[in-house]
């Protein structure tokens, strides 16, 4: 068999806008309109769900003929798990705050539709190196997302911006006294209030719809196809589905 | 033009209707001025000034979107007047006025130019805005000031419905009542009637609600069923309540923005079922909704977010109110004979 060539470039970069999982696949919606409150927030459940995700995916790829098809999804879950707990205990031992912050969300990593999805559509049937390289695309197209949506919630719902920046980097630099920046003595001043719908999940779906119809209009304008929602197209396990196999065959 | 070329087109006479939406919105729009100007004169000039934000906001929103979506300006049509008006009918006159402009663009941009404009939309523009700008600035909007003819002049009070979901329903009602009357917290059933309460601007004056009805009632623009089974059915329960008193029905009913809902937003031609059966069932879900809500929950009104709710569930009442084809009765289920 004529050996593949991969494109890792082209892997790694079609996680951010081109198949950018939350926004152009809608994968992991859960996750993304839950912990997008602030941009810290964001950020740290982006690098959590990367590290699992690249993790993950290398010993899918690794142990990809080895497990039985018919048993891959709960093999699957069982190595996510593993990784998300490795992840949860070193969030708790470094950035305990954030653990507090993320709550609920960080052990529903293993759940988590993009992580599974990635492995079920490409680490089962890649090699090691480039499902990492997947991974890490991917990890960076959800990080990127959810700093977008924690951006602009966070600012106009709680005028601020990158508060608890502290929480998250104080136990790798020494930040002075950095805590982020507040507008909202300012914005008193001349008689503004950051707008609270924003910061609740009513809010979060505003600004999931808006960014991703923005996202839509800039991947129209650079030729690619709008998101599929709905039918096999849109599914992104269908190249793996066993019925869509099913169908083939007959 | 090759649009209509390719429809065949009977020969003439035609019967053509006259209604445009142009017309409709500007009879919308004579129905709501006398709550408007009932408004202004019960908070004053302030109240004016938020209308007129409201309507230029909102007009200027509608032409911003439509000119960056490239889309042919709607403005003309005077619905954004309408979204406009029906939004500072919805807040409190002591609102500061760059809310008022954030709930324009949230009415313009987001729940109706985002879905494609006039026509498009599944929710109520003005009652979507409301609940936002209810939800993020909980302050801001629900401290309503006296009306400035009463006694006491601009003291933030509550309104007439937190009074009446404070009342011990299982107790006497209409002692209750009165007892908040004489002590000056309640206004009294003629001062509701006319509108010398707390509220916002345009709720208030249910005489000027109910002349505005009854234009667009004699103009055909809206049909009766809605507003008359959302308010029956809000009656109905409050009686079964509060034991048939009517008194306390009255209140209800006057109290709050449950004409002001049901005459000027629940009849929304866009969000509305289209056939008398869905109409119904439209307006009883709003009216059970609205109960419940002003009794059960912690909120005191809930005109708008029943509305709202019965918004989305438009769709679905449109499928199981769909008339029949005509001259089709519907198979009869054949029923299983028994084995032998």
């Amino acid at each position: 068999m004529a050996k593949v060539k991969y494109n890792y470039c082209k892997e790694l970069t079609k996680g951010i806008l081109k198949e950018n999982p939350v926004l152009r696949l809608v994968l992991g919606t859960c996750p993304a309109l839950a912990t997008s409150t602030s941009v810290v927030n964001a950020i740290g459940m982006g690098i959590a769900t990367t590290m699992v995700l690249i993790c993950s995916n290398i010993v899918i790829s690794a142990l990809r003929k080895v497990i039985p098809s018919k048993a891959r999804i709960p093999s699957y879950i069982v190595i996510i798990a593993s990784f998300v707990t490795i992840v949860q205990m070193l969030i708790k031992a470094f950035v305990p705050a954030l653990d507090e912050s993320l709550g609920v969300f960080l052990p529903l990593i293993v759940v988590n539709c993009i992580i599974l999805g990635r492995a079920e559509a490409f680490a089962s049937k890649n090699p090691v190196l480039v499902s990492a390289v997947d991974g890490l695309g991917m990890g960076i197209g959800f990080t990127a997302a959810l700093s977008c949506m924690g951006f602009v919630r966070e600012l106009l719902g709680g005028g601020t911006l990158l508060s608890g920046t502290d929480t998250l980097l104080s136990a790798f630099v020494d930040l002075g006294s950095f805590r982020g920046l507040d507008f909202n003595t300012a914005l008193e001043s001349i008689g503004l209030s950051p707008m609270t719908i924003f910061i609740l999940p009513a809010g979060g779906f505003f600004v999931f719809g808006i960014l991703m119809a923005v996202v839509n209009k800039i991947s129209e304008k650079k030729g690619l196809k709008r998101a599929v929602l709905s039918g096999c197209e849109g599914c992104p396990l269908a190249s793996g589905c066993s019925k869509l196999k099913e169908d083939d065959a007959q | 033009m090759s649009e209509t070329n390719k429809l065949t087109v009977s020969a003439s006479p035609h019967i053509k209707g006259f209604s445009t939406v142009t017309g409709i919105m500007l009879d919308v729009i004579i129905a709501l001025i006398p709550a408007a100007f009932a408004g202004v004169a019960v908070f004053g000039v302030k109240a004016a000034l938020v209308i007129a934000v409201c309507i230029i906001s909102c007009v200027a929103f509608e032409a911003l979107s439509r000119k960056i979506m490239k889309r042919h300006s709607t403005v003309g049509d005077l619905s954004a007047v309408v979204t406009g008006l029906l939004l500072a009918f919805n807040l409190p006159v002591d609102i500061p006025l760059w809310m008022c402009v954030a709930g324009s663009a949230v009415a313009i941009v987001v729940v109706k130019q985002f879905f494609g404009g006039i026509g498009q939309n599944f929710a109520n523009p003005a009652l979507t805005a409301r609940i936002v700008l209810l939800v993020s600035f909980a302050g801001a909007m629900t401290s309503f000031s006296q009306p400035s003819s009463a006694a006491v002049d601009a003291v933030a009070g509550a309104t007439p419905l937190a009074h009446l979901s404070a009342l011990d329903l299982d107790g006497n009602i209409t002692l209750q009542l009165k007892q908040l009357i004489a002590d000056g917290e309640l206004p009294s059933l003629l001062h509701m009637f006319f509108g010398v309460r707390q509220g916002c601007i345009g709720e208030v004056c249910s005489v000027a609600l109910i002349l505005g009805a009854v234009y667009l009632v004699a103009r055909g623009v809206i049909k009766l069923s809605i507003p008359v089974f959302y308010i029956g059915s809000v009656a109905v329960f409050m009686l079964i309540v509060s034991g048939f008193n009517i008194y306390y029905t009255a209140y209800e009913i006057l109290g709050g923005g449950l004409l002001l809902g049901a005459f000027f937003m629940a009849t929304d031609y866009t969000t509305s079922p289209i056939n008398k059966k869905g109409k119904i069932v439209f307006g009883i879900g709003c009216g059970l909704l609205t109960c419940i809500i002003r009794l059960y929950c912690s909120v005191p009104e809930g005109v708008s977010y029943s509305i709202l709710l019965m918004n989305i569930a438009c769709p679905l009442i449109e499928k199981i109110t769909a008339p029949g084809y005509f001259g089709f009765t519907k198979e009869k289920k054949v029923k299983k004979e028994k084995a032998v």
